[in-house]
């Protein structure tokens, strides 16, 4: 039963390595950012030598190598516009006969796209660590290591799900790319790309409880730093593995309706 | 030269007006990229409030002088956008496609035609609405500019525009080398990410580069600074930096255009 979606994933793996080179200079070009974060807040330190809600400069600077980390390895880049496009080209027919779950095979396809990313940009990312390697604090406790693990596995079903509901609206509207970058911006910002989200005023956090994307990346950071321990830690998880569930509900819901409409109109 | 020029600003105006015409039937898309834009410039400035809650300055940047700078750096980038961003993004898509060699029979020159085809009306929108945020920040400052200063403000901005046009120009011409080019795409909004920074934060190497090679920091701080008359020295020096790397950069992405373009088109004999 798995074999055939791990055909899949080999087929992917072979397909995206012609795009070596886009992930090289995406991940390249991706250190620009890390460089301007890690000078900005260099100087905000250097103006309060105090500690900001409990991050001094070198823990800062370990979240941000972390939410690097976790954006290279779970982030889906592409798997959007693809999913788009086999929407509004027909390609999905095939799937609609075949006894293949396209869910299945989209999901196949985004772990051989990470799997290739993850080895093309080993090396920049390393060396980053390596020149920052004075900020690096690892899990006092074994423990973490698995539960960082846990939340990082459910960070990425949440990014992938999220991605795949917000493609399958081609199936109502001729362009995305709007809605796409939008969506985007939420992730970008209330995931804690541009700042750790425990340095918001407290009632910004407390909004932040109900929505999915800090726990597509901050959360997973926050586990593995054991900010977040005992019986917090346990609660965040139980949220998180809620997010995917409610995700891959919109996820199967937009299909079947998309679906739905895409033969009515064959009929 | 001047009935050149002439030429080339009718042909200009008769794609400005289809593309305008194009753009407003799509009214919802035109609203929405409106919006996107709003989103993402919402989240810096909300970056800025939570950090100036925590200290006073960054280097001699207060904050308001910070969304100044900000909303500069917006204004330029959408002004940018509007002009060229859609038509030098295209490129790579034109060469794997094949569309280039069209573009490069037509009559005119070959850079211009794919640089200009597409105007987005949502960004001039989104460029007045920086506009007003930098008035907001001089009236909160309480500077009042004079004339002077205002020009040469628009002036500085222009050269910016040059600048995020010429280096954009450059990281899609290597498309002509590499198929599926979304990562030099990425690279240009990464490169101009350091652009909406102070000039106080960068150091050594990375302040030589960005302000000499791929003079990014510029941009923005120039115009910032020479609106709020907040440089050091003599402020024709930072103005002449400024012209000069645009200059140079401009002229260097056309070059390397030429370049490819040769190798390009003896590629199929």
């Amino acid at each position: 039963m798995l074999s055939k979606y791990w055909k899949m994933f080999d087929v992917g793996l072979q397909n995206t390595f012609v795009y070596r080179w886009n992930f090289l200079l995406r991940s390249l070009f991706g250190l620009l950012p890390l460089a301007g974060t890690v000078l900005i807040w260099r100087a905000i330190f250097q103006e309060s030598n105090a500690s900001i809600k409990g991050y001094d400069y070198a823990s800062m600077i370990w979240y941000f190598l972390l939410a690097l980390l976790v954006d290279n390895l779970i982030t889906p880049t592409e798997d959007e516009w693809q999913i788009a496009s086999d929407i509004r080209e027909g390609q999905i027919n095939a799937f609609l006969v075949k006894p293949i779950n396209y869910l299945g095979y989209r999901v196949s396809l985004y772990l051989s796209y990470r799997a290739i990313y993850t080895v093309v940009t080993i090396l920049p990312v390393a060396l980053v660590f390596l020149v920052f390697r004075e900020y690096i604090t690892l899990p006092s406790h074994a423990i973490t290591w698995f539960f960082s693990a846990l939340s990082l596995l459910m960070a990425a079903a949440i990014s992938f799900l999220i991605t795949y509901s917000v493609a399958m609206m081609a199936f109502w509207l001729l362009e995305i790319s709007t809605l796409v970058f939008i969506i985007y911006s939420f992730e970008f910002f209330l995931s804690g790309h541009s700042f750790p989200l425990d340095i918001m005023p407290a009632w910004f956090q407390e909004v932040l409880r109900f929505v999915p994307f800090p726990y597509q990346m901050f959360f997973p950071i926050q586990v593995f730093t054991e900010r977040v321990q005992g019986a917090a830690l346990y609660q965040g998880l139980c949220i998180q593995a809620v997010w995917v569930f409610l995700m891959w509900l919109l996820a199967q819901t937009l299909w079947k309706r998309g679906v739905r409409k895409f033969q009515a109109y064959g009929g | 030269m001047l009935s050149t020029l002439r030429h080339y600003l009718s042909v200009y105006w008769v794609m400005l007006r289809n593309s305008l015409i194009r753009e407003m039937s799509f009214k919802a898309n035109f609203l929405l990229w409106i919006l996107v834009e709003i989103c993402w410039f919402t989240g810096q400035i909300v970056f800025i409030e939570v950090i100036y809650q925590y200290i006073d300055a960054i280097g001699d940047w207060t904050k308001w002088q910070m969304i100044l700078l900000v909303a500069t750096h917006q204004l330029i980038s959408q002004i940018y956008q509007a002009f060229f961003y859609m038509n030098v993004a295209n490129i790579p898509e034109l060469i794997r496609t094949g569309k280039m060699d069209f573009m490069l029979m037509l009559p005119i020159d070959s850079q211009f035609a794919v640089s200009t085809k597409q105007f987005g009306l949502d960004n001039m929108v989104n460029g007045l609405v920086s506009a007003a945020i930098v008035a907001f920040s001089l009236n909160k400052l309480g500077i009042h500019p004079t004339l002077p200063q205002v020009l040469l403000y628009l002036g500085a901005i222009g050269f910016g525009v040059a600048i995020h046009y010429s280096v954009m120009f450059g990281l899609t011409t290597v498309s002509f080398w590499i198929v599926r080019a979304q990562g030099l795409i990425s690279g240009y909004f990464n490169l101009f990410s350091l652009g909406r920074y102070p000039d106080v934060i960068f150091r050594g190497a990375i302040r030589f580069v960005f302000s000499w090679i791929i003079p990014v920091i510029l941009v923005a701080n120039v115009p910032a600074r020479v609106l709020m008359n907040t440089f050091q020295g003599p402020v024709w020096i930072p103005l002449t930096q400024l012209v000069l790397s645009s200059v140079f950069v401009l002229a260097a992405s056309r070059a390397f255009w030429k370049i490819a373009l040769r190798q390009y088109t003896s590629a199929s004999s």
